[in-house]
């Protein structure tokens, strides 16, 4: 399908535009490189804490409407739109505190790793075919070994802050997360086997003309849907920061901007999350032929919708017990992963 | 607080115009505090039952940007409701102590505003402005949500009359 439309053109015409005045001005293309890398990366920035702050918005409004409730009214005019500014700056010029007998290093530089790896992950999500930070060979390995480093942070948080609660968050999160990374995984190696390639761009190809993989590897979508909700530590799987049992889990000793931080690196797991969905399993940037929209809009709606269910999620499930979430993980998730790439390797065996 | 808040308005103040940064800057901060109150809630007694009732769909306090945390370290603003014991009166000390500076304390209901119909119990603390300081007191036995509600709009009118030279801690009314 060759689109001649959408925010690719724009950005294939800066890139030649870039590359045309470097190639002038006498210098090496490294430099032209660079510099396009560097505004792929800010705007990049940009979009992602726009749509986090929408999605800490989004998430309040959704669980208050889901409560017959009606959420953030009156900051900002319309529906509370500025909420999540405020609650944003409120954190930044709050006071910013080291527990005495915390390891006030390893305190500091958790709220920087769990934040940057989530960063990572989007280098390598085509919003639009060419529209890409790097369309790498191994993209979708990359997206996982990112969002896997999280787990990493997040024992260093509960570690480091000293405290019998954020101990208990950061070692459930360490059980959970590393249980159901492997699922995860699976569910997604059935689709490369169909592919044949680790490439996004080329899972997405392969998806041309509503050929979703998540009609054809029904299973696989759902498996990928429970375990990145229990990745990303949403309820049914919030377990690392249970409010009604570990105060407030991982980050209870965490205040102002590093909190802040903590909640940032969340929604921006949900939205990796739910975009490598979108990507891998709902065609990604492609949209019908008859309705001529960019790429990058069909992505986000995709991936919007798949963020809605995981908040649809968050306020209907109640919290699992932990032994139980262990069970789930490693006797069902895990065994039915497997199933499903035998199936499917019997099924390209058969019909190939 | 660090040298931001702590540093700065001092030394924006001698410079020409540095009055106008200051003005603008506390807006901007009074806003976002006025406007993102996250309440530990430390339910004592049966005010916490109309302390829930305003958090819950009827009344929702999370129109205001009022979303409650269960450690002090993010919260801004304690609700005591109910009645305050002297056993239970170290243990808000220590909660208190534990939240980050701009922190604010609604003394919600008659118990805790002055000791209430317990005035002569001898376990009873007589107002928890003895144990920490009091911003808005809310009259009441218990007081119904709006009463918490308006409480939470004169905090925020008090809030918004507050300036970073004060390094957060509201000063005008005392």
């Amino acid at each position: 399908m060759n689109i001649s439309y959408g925010l690719e053109n724009i950005w294939t015409w800066l890139i030649t535009l870039i590359d045309r005045l470097f190639c002038r001005a006498g210098l090496p293309y490294i430099f032209a490189y660079t510099l396009e890398k560097i505004i792929f990366g800010v705007a990049l920035l940009v979009f992602i804490s726009i749509s986090v702050l929408f999605l800490i918005w989004l998430e309040r409004k959704v669980s208050a409407h889901m409560q017959s409730r009606l959420g953030p009214m009156h900051v900002g005019g319309w529906h509370g739109w500025a909420q999540t500014i405020a609650d944003m700056v409120k954190l930044l010029f709050k006071e910013d505190i080291i527990p005495a007998k915390a390891d006030k290093w390893v305190h500091r530089i958790a709220p920087i790793v769990v934040f940057v790896p989530s960063l990572m992950a989007f280098l390598v999500i085509p919003f639009e075919k060419n529209l890409i930070g790097q369309d790498l060979n191994a993209g979708i390995l990359l997206i996982f070994a990112f969002s896997s480093l999280a787990v990493l942070a997040i024992i260093m948080g509960g570690w480091a802050s000293n405290n019998k609660y954020t101990l208990l968050g950061g070692i459930r999160s360490a059980a959970q997360m590393v249980s159901y990374e492997i699922p995860l995984v699976l569910s997604v190696l059935s689709v490369i086997m169909l592919v044949g390639s680790l490439k996004l761009n080329d899972i997405v190809e392969a998806q041309q003309g509503w050929h979703w993989f998540a009609f054809t590897q029904p299973l696989a979508f759902m498996l990928y849907i429970i375990a990145a909700t229990a990745e990303v530590n949403r309820t049914p799987f919030d377990l690392p920061e249970a409010e009604s049992e570990i105060v407030s889990g991982y980050n209870t000793e965490y205040s102002g901007l590093k909190y802040g931080f903590f909640m940032l690196s969340e929604f921006t797991n949900m939205l990796i999350v739910a975009l490598v969905a979108a990507t891998v399993f709902m065609g990604g940037w492609q949209g019908p032929k008859w309705l001529p929209l960019p790429g990058i809009i069909w992505l986000l709606l995709k991936t919007y919708l798949i963020v809605f269910v995981l908040m649809w999620f968050r306020w209907t499930f109640p919290r699992l017990r932990v032994d139980r979430l262990m069970d789930f993980g490693w006797k069902v998730l895990i065994p039915l992963a497997f199933v499903n790439i035998f199936l499917t390797g019997l099924f390209m065996v058969v019909f190939k | 607080m660090g040298i931001l808040l702590d540093e700065a308005p001092y030394i924006l103040e001698n410079f020409p115009g540095g009055g106008i940064v200051i003005t603008s800057a506390d807006w901007f901060i009074n806003w976002s505090r006025a406007n993102s109150l996250w309440p530990l809630t430390f339910g004592l007694a049966c005010c916490a039952f109309e302390m829930i009732s305003a958090n819950m769909s009827k009344y929702d306090l999370d129109r205001f940007g009022v979303f409650p945390r269960p450690t002090p370290r993010q919260a801004d603003l304690i609700f005591v409701a109910g009645t305050l014991t002297k056993k239970m009166a170290p243990r808000l000390k220590k909660l208190y102590d534990q939240m980050g500076e701009p922190k604010y304390v609604i003394s919600m209901g008659s118990c805790s505003n002055t000791g209430g119909p317990f005035y002569d119990s001898y376990a009873v603390v007589k107002g928890v402005d003895k144990v920490i300081p009091v911003d808005v007191y809310v009259a009441g036995c218990p007081p119904r949500p709006e009463n918490l509600i308006e409480g939470i709009k004169k905090l925020q009118e008090k809030i918004k009359k507050d300036t970073i030279k004060n390094n957060g801690r509201a000063k005008i009314f005392k």
